[in-house]
Parts: structure tokens; C-alpha cells; sequence
């Protein structure tokens, strides 16, 4: 399948949507602490405004139980809250970053244990998604996820924003920087033409972000940034969760199968049989062998 | 002329030289002139469209047959430059639309041209065999031969298995068709052959198009001018209302085929070149194909990845409508929800006063309107039931 077609981008000005994961499940049990990434990304965020006058940065922050958006750098309502230390980015995002994580604990208290431990990135990619349209202006944008694991009942909604992005043309930049790998991101970047990346040195991280995700859209044409390493499309089959090589789709609702059934299970068409008296059983069968074949 | 004048003006003068902005504004209540309002317009008739789509099932698998009138009728210059081309460029557009929306399903091309129907394109999953035809050179002359199409996407669509959904789209711009017998008969064999046939008309209404349509269960519209004629053939890009009775549910064996490393070196089936690196392999016949979808040259076996599968599946799971929300003024709890939950505008038009907006049964979370668009046409995420 061939990855999205580049547009041609005739200005260095980019609109950066960051998606910023703030899991507490994934962050205790990291090896780079929360505040040590807050450090690394404020610099990023900084370093994206300095580099152009029209930059424009936004952050949704992707929680548990809830997503909101934290800072956008185009709002007016950015008073110079700066108390002579840290300058008004900083402390405008630190501030609703913490009040966000308080609704985010506060929700999550009124839900019951057991649930999986992913976070929502179908709803932030969603609502990226829809402010990066209310913007409408060409050749700019770039989401960029981050990362704790997958939660497998969100593929249709992922898969949804992620075709959304690719027809609107916006890549979506990934920097993972869990264990295991995020087989969700991977195809995000993959499809709408963007970069997924693993940061090998966590301490480097300003590093990685400035050089790979940094780079506007107009310039990526003449830079060699990293190329995907096999990308696995291959699909699980709805009834073990297995990835398969060969299939059998029911032709209805296109669920997966590894093997032959009499009835899909999830639609609940029966296979095989005409629904209505056909003339000719004789004929339907015998066309049904050679395609089977 | 246009070019003469635009040769004398300066360069800064040329890009007003077509501009009539003076068409853009309207007059409101007070007098006061303002610009014309298309949103609401807009926002009303997506809501028209989306009352139509209801929970049913829908044909994924589509064998379609476009069948353009190429004959003198097309040459009419009431669509500029004229019909021929503008159903040419319409179509192209279809062609991708309608792969973007139905990855697993196949496009041929036929066209009828002095009375003969011949086969443009064969049914295939690529569009861009489709659109190189199309770009190629196509004259008008003669006259047009309803029957002999029907016939003809008859002959070939009888070929398919029996868990494709058949149709036939006719854009006819003549208004008459020279036949060779009986229409009628012609009618029920498709009838009988179970074949959807819609026609959109590009001249006037016929007859003869509007019983095809309604025996078959297709649908029959004609196009005012070329905006209209672009949005009637998108209304055929994504599936429609299936008839349990004209497929037969089937499990189809499909292969999910691993890229290829990087820098490895083999000949592609389809160009019969070596190729360096970015391909797949046929995971029964270990084959190398260049792209995706397609069947296997070598074992016949259909090649598919993930993300087309996926695709489709905003059809077996769509969104509810968004319910509008009819704003109270001096109501306290306004100020709380004064921004859109998807791209944080104010839902406050100018005046301070609450323009309209639109709110999800399910999350209850607001939305303007522009974000209501996009995410029933095009995103198929709420973005509050996902933050939940």
C-alpha cells in the first residue's frame, strides 16, 4: 500500500499539535520521570516558537479518563503570568496540565477497577483532528503522539482519525518511548507520511525531538529522517486474536476468520446459502468452488 | 478577450480582473450589507443527507460499471467546456473517491459511442488504469445505444462471484437511444441478473431512465449544472443499501501480505522488472506484488492489508446524529460551554449572542458546526465519546 504523497509546501511555517500522554499507569513505571520529559519537551515546545514568528504550538493532553486541550499559543489570553523564573509557556501549561490531572484522577475514582491501562489517543486524534480544520490553512500541521500501550478496543476509532488525517493530508509524527513497540502509531506515521520513532537514550530526548519532529514540512523534503522499518499490516482474526498470513472475510460485515465457518458471528449471515429460492443451485455451487480454489 | 485584457494589466491588477466580490454580499434584516452566510446553508443540507442514512446494511464488496454516453449529445457545450469533458473530470474524481471508500470493491469503464457499447476498461482495483483511459483522447459522434450498454455490463458482470454486489452507473446525456430490440427485455434480464442500475441525466428527464432505475432499485437523478452534477455522482461513492437477496454472504479467502526488507531483490509480477526493496509477498506463492490491493498473478489469491479492512468498518459502526441545541439566552450555564469541544472556537456568533450549535445524544459534549461536518462526513469519531 502506498504511503500518503507528500504536498508541496512552499513556507517554513508549521502548526505542531502535540498529543502529550499523561498515563500515570505508564509514567510511574518508566525510567524517565514525568518532570524530567516536562523539562525536555517546554524546551521543544520554545524552540518550535523561536523558529518561526507564526509558529503556532497546541497541546491536548491524552489522560486516563479524559482528554482536554492544555495550552495553544495562539490564544490572547497569555498574560505575561511570569513571576521573574519561568517565562508565561511555562507556567501557563504547567498550571492547566495540573489542573487537568486533577480532573483526570477525580473521574477516575467513579469508574470501577479493572480496567485496561491505555490511554485515549482515539479521542485526542480526534480532537486534533477537528481544530486542525477549523485552522484550514495548507501545508502546516503535524500531531505527534506519545506513548504508553495500546488499547486494542480503540483500532476502528484510531484507524477512522487516522484515514481522516490522511486525507486531509496531516501527518502524524510518532515518538514512542514505552518497552514494547505501538504497532498503532507505527501506522499512523506509515499511512499519512509522517516519522514514528524510538528514542534509544531517554536523557537525549530534546535531542531526538528537536532534529526528527522539529523539522517543518517544507524542509523534510531535503532532510533524511528515519525511515520505517517494516510495518505490520498484517490483521488478527476476530476469533483468537492471532496475527494471520491468509484469511477468510465474511463478505458482509469483512470480519476476519482464520478458518472456514458456517456462520460469522458477527453479523450472523449464514454462508453459502441463497437467501432467496435460486433457479439454478447447481450453477451458484459450482462458481463458488472455482473462486474457493 | 479575457487573455488580451489580462495582458494589459499590470500583475497586481490581474488577480481582481475575474473577482465579483461584489456577488458575495447580501443584504440583512436592517439593511446593512454582510456577507453571504453559507454555513447554515451548508449545515442544512448535510442534516438532509444524514436523515436518509439510516442503520441498514450496506453492500461493502461493489463490482461497478460506469457507462459514459459519448455520443453527440456529449459534445453540447452547456457544460463548459463541454459535457464530455465534464463528466471525464467528474468521473476521475469518482474513481478515486470511490476507492478511497470502498478499498475492496472494482471499477470498470464502458462507452457507448455510435451505437455501440465498447468495454473502455476491464473491472479492476487500481485507479489508475481507470483514470489514464479517461485521460485519453474520447470523441462524440453518433448516436446513443441504451440497450446495447445494458447489455454488454450484462454479459460482463455475470462473470463475478456471487458475493459481489452488481451496479451500473449511466450518465446519459443524450435524449433518445437507438435500440437493436426490445428495451424492455433488456430491463428484466438486469432485473433478473440482479444488477442496481442508477442513471444521473445530464440533459432531461426520460422515461425510459426513470423505469430502468425503479425496476432495478437504482436511482435516477439529472443534473442542473456542473456543481450538481459533482455532487450527484458522489452520492454513489460510498455503499449503498444492500438487498439481501442479491449477494450471497460468502467467506472470501484473502492473504495479508509482510512488506518486503529493505534492499531485497526480486522481479515484481505485475511490471515483470527487478525491483530493489519496497514490495510484498504473497504469503501462499510467495510472489512479489508492488501495491495493495490487488490479486496475485501467480495463484489468483486477493491481497489486502489491514487499513483497507478497516476502512470500511465506519459503516458497521456509525455515529448518531448530533441532536441541535437550541441556545437560551441569560441561561447561566452558557458561559461554561461557550466553546466547541472539538477545536475549542467560540460557539458565541459576533454579538455575544449563542449562534447554533449541535450536541452529541450520547457524551453530551458540544460541538459547532463546521466540526459536526467533519466528523460525520469524514472523521466518524465523536471526539467526546472517545475521551470517556
Amino acid at each position: 500500500m502506498a504511503s500518503a504523497p507528500s504536498k508541496l509546501y512552499s513556507d517554513d511555517v508549521s502548526l505542531v499539535v502535540v498529543l502529550l500522554d499523561t498515563n500515570p499507569f505508564f509514567w510511574s513505571s518508566s525510567s524517565l520521570s514525568f518532570s524530567q520529559f516536562l523539562t525536555h519537551v517546554l524546551a521543544f515546545f520554545n524552540a518550535i516558537l523561536t523558529l518561526n514568528q507564526l509558529n503556532q504550538v497546541v497541546v491536548i493532553a491524552t489522560g486516563y479518563n479524559s482528554c482536554d486541550y492544555v495550552y495553544d499559543s495562539s490564544s490572547t489570553g497569555n498574560q505575561s503570568v511570569g513571576n521573574g523564573r519561568m517565562p508565561s509557556l511555562c507556567a501557563t501549561l504547567l498550571q492547566n496540565l495540573e489542573e487537568f490531572m486533577n480532573k483526570d484522577e477525580q473521574l477516575g475514582k467513579q469508574e470501577p477497577e479493572g480496567r485496561i491501562a491505555c490511554s485515549l489517543l482515539s479521542g485526542s486524534l480526534s480532537m486534533a483532528l477537528c481544530y486542525i480544520q477549523r485552522v484550514f490553512r495548507s501545508g502546516l500541521l503535524h500531531p505527534q503522539p506519545r506513548g504508553s500501550p495500546d488499547g486494542p478496543e480503540q483500532y476502528v476509532a484510531i484507524m477512522n482519525a487516522i484515514f481522516s488525517a490522511q486525507r486531509s493530508m496531516v501527518p502524524i509524527d510518532s515518538c514512542y518511548l514505552g518497552a514494547q513497540n505501538s504497532a498503532f502509531l507505527q501506522q499512523a506515521s506509515y499511512i499519512t507520511g509522517g516519522v514514528h520513532h524510538k528514542p534509544q537514550q531517554l536523557d537525549g530526548l530534546f535531542q531526538y525531538l528537536l532534529t526528527i519532529f522539529g523539522t517543518d514540512l517544507h524542509s523534510r523534503n531535503f532532510l533524511q529522517l528515519p525511515k520505517p522499518v517494516g510495518v505490520d499490516f498484517r490483521a488478527s482474526c476476530f476469533c483468537h486474536k492471532n496475527t494471520i498470513d491468509m484469511g477468510y472475510i465474511c463478505s458482509v460485515c469483512l470480519s476476519i476468520y482464520c478458518k472456514h465457518l458456517k456462520k460469522c458471528s458477527t453479523c450472523g449471515s449464514v454462508f453459502g446459502q441463497a437467501q432467496t429460492q435460486s433457479d439454478e443451485p447447481s450453477a451458484t455451487n459450482r462458481k463458488r468452488k472455482t473462486t474457493d480454489a | 478577450e479575457d487573455e488580451d485584457d489580462n495582458l494589459g494589466l499590470e500583475a497586481w491588477e490581474r488577480s481582481y480582473a475575474d473577482d465579483r466580490s461584489w456577488e458575495a454580499l447580501q443584504e440583512d434584516e436592517s439593511g446593512f450589507l454582510r456577507p453571504i452566510d453559507n454555513s447554515a446553508f451548508y449545515h442544512a443540507q448535510y442534516r438532509r443527507r444524514l436523515r436518509t442514512t439510516a442503520r441498514i446494511q450496506k453492500g461493502l464488496i461493489r463490482y461497478l460499471y460506469i457507462v459514459i454516453d459519448l455520443s453527440r449529445a456529449a459534445a453540447e457545450m452547456d457544460f463548459r467546456p463541454s459535457r464530455m469533458a465534464v463528466v471525464a473530470k467528474q468521473v476521475e474524481a469518482f474513481v478515486r473517491e470511490f476507492f478511497d471508500q470502498n478499498p475492496l470493491s472494482q471499477i470498470g469503464l464502458v462507452t457507448v459511442k455510435d451505437g455501440v457499447a465498447n468495454c473502455l476498461t476491464d473491472l479492476g482495483g487500481s485507479p489508475e488504469s481507470h483514470i489514464k483511459a479517461l485521460m485519453g483522447k474520447l470523441g462524440c459522434s453518433g448516436d446513443s445505444s441504451l440497450q446495447n450498454a445494458l447489455d454488454l455490463v450484462q454479459g460482463l458482470l455475470s462473470q463475478i462471484p456471487s458475493y459481489g454486489h452488481r451496479e451500473v452507473l449511466i450518465l446519459y446525456s443524450a435524449l433518445s437511444t437507438c435500440d437493436p430490440g426490445d428495451i424492455m427485455e433488456t430491463i428484466q434480464k438486469c432485473k433478473e441478473s440482479k444488477i442496481r442500475c442508477s442513471v444521473i441525466g445530464l440533459s432531461a428527464e426520460m422515461f425510459i431512465c426513470k423505469h430502468l432505475c425503479q425496476d432495478t432499485g437504482g436511482s435516477y437523478s439529472v443534473a442542473l449544472d456542473e456543481s450538481h452534477f459533482k455532487e450527484l455522482i458522489m452520492e454513489h461513492a460510498p455503499p449503498p443499501p444492500a438487498i439481501a437477496e442479491f449477494a450471497i454472504a460468502n467467506l472470501i479467502k484473502m492473504g495479508f501480505p509482510q512488506r518486503a526488507g529493505e534492499g531485497s531483490i526480486s522481479i515484481c509480477s505485475c511490471h515483470k522488472e527487478v525491483k530493489v526493496g519496497v514490495g510484498y509477498t504473497c504469503p501462499r506463492c510467495k510472489a512479489r506484488v508492488c501495491e495493495l490491493p490487488t490479486d496475485c498473478r501467480i495463484c489468483g489469491l486477493q491481497l489486502v492489508s489491514s487499513p483497507h479492512l478497516a476502512r470500511s468498518y465506519h459503516h458497521l459502526f456509525p455515529i448518531a446524529p448530533f441532536d441541535e441545541v437550541t441556545p437560551l439566552l441569560n441561561d447561566p450555564r452558557n458561559r461554561s460551554r461557550s466553546t466547541c469541544f472539538g477545536c475549542q472556537q467560540s460557539l458565541l456568533s459576533s454579538g455575544n449572542k449563542p449562534g447554533l450549535y449541535v450536541a452529541c445524544p450520547k457524551c453530551k459534549k458540544h460541538f459547532c458546526l463546521e466540526c459536526d461536518i467533519y466528523i460525520h462526513e469524514s472523521l466518524h469519531n465523536c471526539p467526546g465519546c472517545e475521551s470517556l
